[in-house]
């Protein structure tokens, strides 16, 4: 073999090595990471044609509206627990310790991520509200479609003007970084 | 009256642009001087109006003139006026509107500063700037005017701005991001125009070289700058969260750093062109497919219902039509542009073609991480999330042979290099980054984390091999400090570069290795004990801001011997208007530890949940980044690009000429 073919030899099959390799590591690092969305009624009653339901000890994110009165403290510490509802009459409840987010409302969309530790418990260990007061849990959404949601910007404020933009880009436009979810 | 004033010099600004994407090119090809001459008007008329229309907003703004509708969601008479100024960048319209004055900026510096260009390449650089002008122009006055009116229905007062946002840090976040974002469209003009005149050389890849290297450094501030905001403006006490606006960011500037440094080869050796092209395509690209996920909201899906679906549609087809048409014209013409310079294995070519490879691989990742949640949805296949560990898991794997090849690349020569001339002083640089890497943690910590061990071995493999390259470079010389100075501001841009992400490493790595998070629960009057620092609730108390109540919170720090460090003040903020509630974190900052407390809610006793972090090295994060824009700067200063009189004169000669 020419010197220079060699050289094409060599530098090929390295690059088709690494990709190879990348390829591999990025598969597996996805396949650790994936972390499935349902909504309450996914979690109690199956997700999918063939209600599938999540098993105990699965990492999953979970959104739903907070049922009011439902959020209590435990003892002294910071443990909260209160109960997500999509549709109903499926609940499930949902353990965090620490802060809770600062949009965080009773009656309000969150999603929660965390691993399922009983059929309808989930001990998170994340919990988000959107910065958008519009925010509702995606799927969630889709199946209260129509029912009318209030932000709470809208509820005192009194907005004498109809312009349709208003309703558009409530706080929904964050610049930059982290402009996503509140946690 | 000045709202229809800065929506008219809008509609100007994009008949200029019209102009300018035409008339230059018909010059071109009937090879009028006059015709080519004419871009350089073109765009700074493009830019006047532009200008016209921004301040019209801004005078909006500072005028609490609610019937624009804009300003009326954005602002209220209560907002203090340097928030009331940065309010015009704080939603999508007027972002929209300052992405486009940047841009206009852009091609006005453009056509200031090419003038020892050739006339025609000039002609079509400004030219490719006035049909991404139309694009953006046209998708502001079609789907985002920003000088909307409310009439007849004035309302009394705003609706105030997002409270996340009357915040220093987004002072200059947006504009330095947008400088760099548009600034990659100069990079892609410049490629473009190459690739229509067929003319892909090393002065294209001189010329380009500073205007690349200056979109990269606003774009490193800007990601720096936001990165910062979101440390201490949203109190969860993380600096980067994979978040997909953050990814948006990311992309572009993963695609620049290796455009940069493929220049660098394609301008010294006359290889990788086409490479470089379509780097300099992909990197404005991913640009455009940033503002595409982030403006038309199909990331977070729940937007689609609630923003307008036309925005993103146009948008798509702009990403669509700006990525075919390069991709097409890169086809017809690259084809014909060969490389001939042979290069051996060990190379500074080839460790080159090493870190664009690792680049294009960590863009790949960031991509995917990104798009798939928004694929699988679109599939039917159901919500799923990516979460950070996916990217930090694969982006620590990408950093070994990155960094280590970092270490090589500078070290070696063009073409050929022999290993044994190099092997002392690798050996050595790994022996005492080795040794270093595992005594600092040994000696400071109380525990050795392996990670944190790695992140030091390596950065310190970066600053090793960068002294030995400076050692190299004036061994031979007798007079060693003045050699020194005399390397050339070039070659010092790309050893603080290099420092800058060996500093930005050490930061990471021990940030995310012993960093200290406590959540308590404390009352006034309560200490807790976090990280051998003393935190005590001393009082609260309620505060009246202009358009906000707050709780302040003061906690007295002191060291675990009782010596006092600082007074510090935790807020939560009510916003009145918006009834948005927000956390002001306290910082106790020196350059080798934070002290960090958020509050978080108030419990039925009185007492509160309060969340404490020691966070060690995290400003060598963004040091780190400054680190690496200063190196840019210097690049930039070079004498290579500062106009050299003769050339300049001579250029200009000639094109006179060929006007006349």
């Amino acid at each position: 073999m020419n010197p220079r073919r060699k050289k094409r030899l060599i530098m090929t099959s390295s690059i088709l090595v690494g990709a190879a390799f990348a390829t591999g590591l990025v598969l597996y690092a996805l396949s650790q990471n994936i972390d499935l969305f349902y909504t309450p009624t996914e979690i109690v009653q199956g997700k999918g044609d063939n209600e599938v339901k999540p098993e105990v000890g699965q990492r999953l994110r979970v959104g739903g509206l907070v049922v009011p009165g439902s959020v209590r403290r435990e003892g002294s510490g910071l443990t909260v627990a209160f109960n997500l509802i999509d549709v109903g009459p499926a609940e499930i409840t949902v353990e965090y310790e620490g802060i809770l987010p600062d949009l965080f409302r009773e009656g309000q969309g969150i999603v929660a991520q965390g691993i399922l530790v009983a059929p309808n418990r989930l001990q998170a260990s994340e919990v988000l509200a959107r910065h958008d007061e519009e925010y509702m849990p995606p799927g969630l959404a889709e199946a209260l479609k129509g029912i009318e949601h209030v932000p709470p910007s809208q509820q005192n404020y009194n907005q004498n003007n109809d312009n349709q933009s208003n309703d558009k880009n409530n706080g929904a436009e964050e610049e930059g970084s982290g402009g996503g979810y509140d946690r | 009256m000045i709202g229809e004033v800065g929506h008219f010099a809008l509609a100007l600004a994009f008949a200029f642009s019209a102009l300018l994407a035409v008339i230059p090119l018909i010059g071109v090809a009937r090879s009028h001087g006059g015709q080519m001459a004419i871009a350089r008007p073109l765009t700074y008329g493009m830019f006047i109006f532009t200008l016209i229309s921004f301040i019209a907003l801004v005078w909006g703004f500072l005028a609490n003139d609610f019937s624009i509708a804009y300003v009326a969601n954005n602002s209220n008479t209560a907002l203090p006026a340097i928030y009331r100024f940065t309010a015009v960048w704080g939603s999508h319209e007027g972002s929209f509107l300052l992405w486009m004055l940047v841009q206009a900026s852009w091609a006005a510096a453009l056509a200031v500063f090419s003038k020892r260009l050739p006339l025609v390449f000039a002609a079509r650089v400004l030219a490719v700037m006035g049909m991404i002008g139309v694009g953006f122009y046209l998708f502001m006055l079609l789907t985002s005017n920003p000088f909307e009116r409310t009439i007849p229905l004035i309302p009394v007062d705003g609706r105030d701005l997002n409270p996340l946002l009357q915040d220093p840090g987004m002072i200059i976040h947006p504009p330095l991001l947008y400088m760099g974002y548009v600034g990659m469209s100069v990079a892609f003009a410049f490629a473009i125009a190459a690739l229509l005149g067929g003319r892909l050389d090393s002065a294209w890849a001189r010329w380009s070289r500073p205007w690349t290297i200056a979109a990269w450094v606003f774009l490193t501030l800007g990601i720096m700058v936001g990165s910062w905001w979101a440390y201490y403006e949203l109190g969860w006490g993380g600096w980067w969260f994979w978040d997909p606006v953050e990814n948006a960011s990311f992309l572009p500037w993963l695609a620049g750093t290796a455009l940069m440094h493929s220049l660098a080869v394609t301008e010294k050796r006359g290889t990788f062109k086409s490479w470089t092209v379509l780097l300099a395509i992909s990197a404005f690209s991913l640009s455009l497919l940033g503002t595409f996920l982030v403006r038309s909201g199909v990331l977070v899906s729940v937007h689609a219902f609630a923003s307008d679906p036309t925005r993103g549609m146009f948008l798509l087809s702009f990403l669509g039509v700006v990525i075919a048409g390069s991709l097409l014209l890169y086809a017809i013409r690259a084809a014909k542009v060969q490389s001939h310079s042979r290069y051996d294995l060990f190379s500074r070519e080839v460790l080159l073609l090493g870190n664009n490879l690792l680049l294009v691989t960590a863009t790949m990742v960031v991509l995917v991480g990104t798009l798939l949640p928004l694929v699988h949805q679109q599939l039917g296949l159901g919500n799923i999330s990516i979460g950070e560990p996916f990217f930090d898991e694969v982006f620590m794997w990408l950093t070994i042979p990155f960094a280590i090849l970092l270490g090589f690349g500078p070290l070696t020569r063009w073409k050929r290099q022999k290993f044994a001339e190099l092997r002392n002083s690798l050996l050595l640089a790994m022996a005492l980054a080795v040794g270093i890497g595992f005594a600092l943690p040994w000696i400071f910590a109380d525990v050795i984390s392996g990670l944190a061990v790695l992140g030091l071995i390596l950065a310190l493999w970066i600053v090793f091999t960068t002294v030995a390259e400076l050692r190299l470079r004036v061994a031979s010389r007798e007079h060693k400090w003045p050699a020194l100075v005399k390397l050339g501001r070039s070659h010092w841009g790309m050893v603080l570069g290099h420092l800058g992400f060996a500093v930005m490493i050490i930061g990471i790595a021990v940030v995310q290795n012993y960093e200290i998070e406590r959540t308590v629960r404390m009352g006034a009057g309560d200490t807790a004990n976090v990280g051998g620092y003393q935190f005590h609730f001393r009082d609260m108390q309620e505060r009246q801001g202009p358009n906000f109540i707050s709780d302040s919170a003061t906690f007295v720090i002191s060291r675990e011997n009782g010596k006092h460090v600082a007074d510090v003040v935790a807020e939560k903020r009510f916003y009145t208007v918006t009834r948005q509630i927000q956390t002001q974190t306290a910082l106790q900052v020196n350059p080798f530890r934070d002290l960090y407390i958020a509050l978080g809610e108030e419990l039925d006793d009185g007492s509160w949940a309060v969340r404490i972090h020691v966070k060690p090295f995290v400003r060598w994060i963004w040091a780190g980044a400054i680190l690496m824009a200063i190196g840019g700067v210097c690049s930039l200063t070079d004498k290579r690009y500062r106009l050299r009189r003769r050339e300049e004169k001579k250029a200009r000669k000639q094109n006179a000429a060929e006007a006349s």
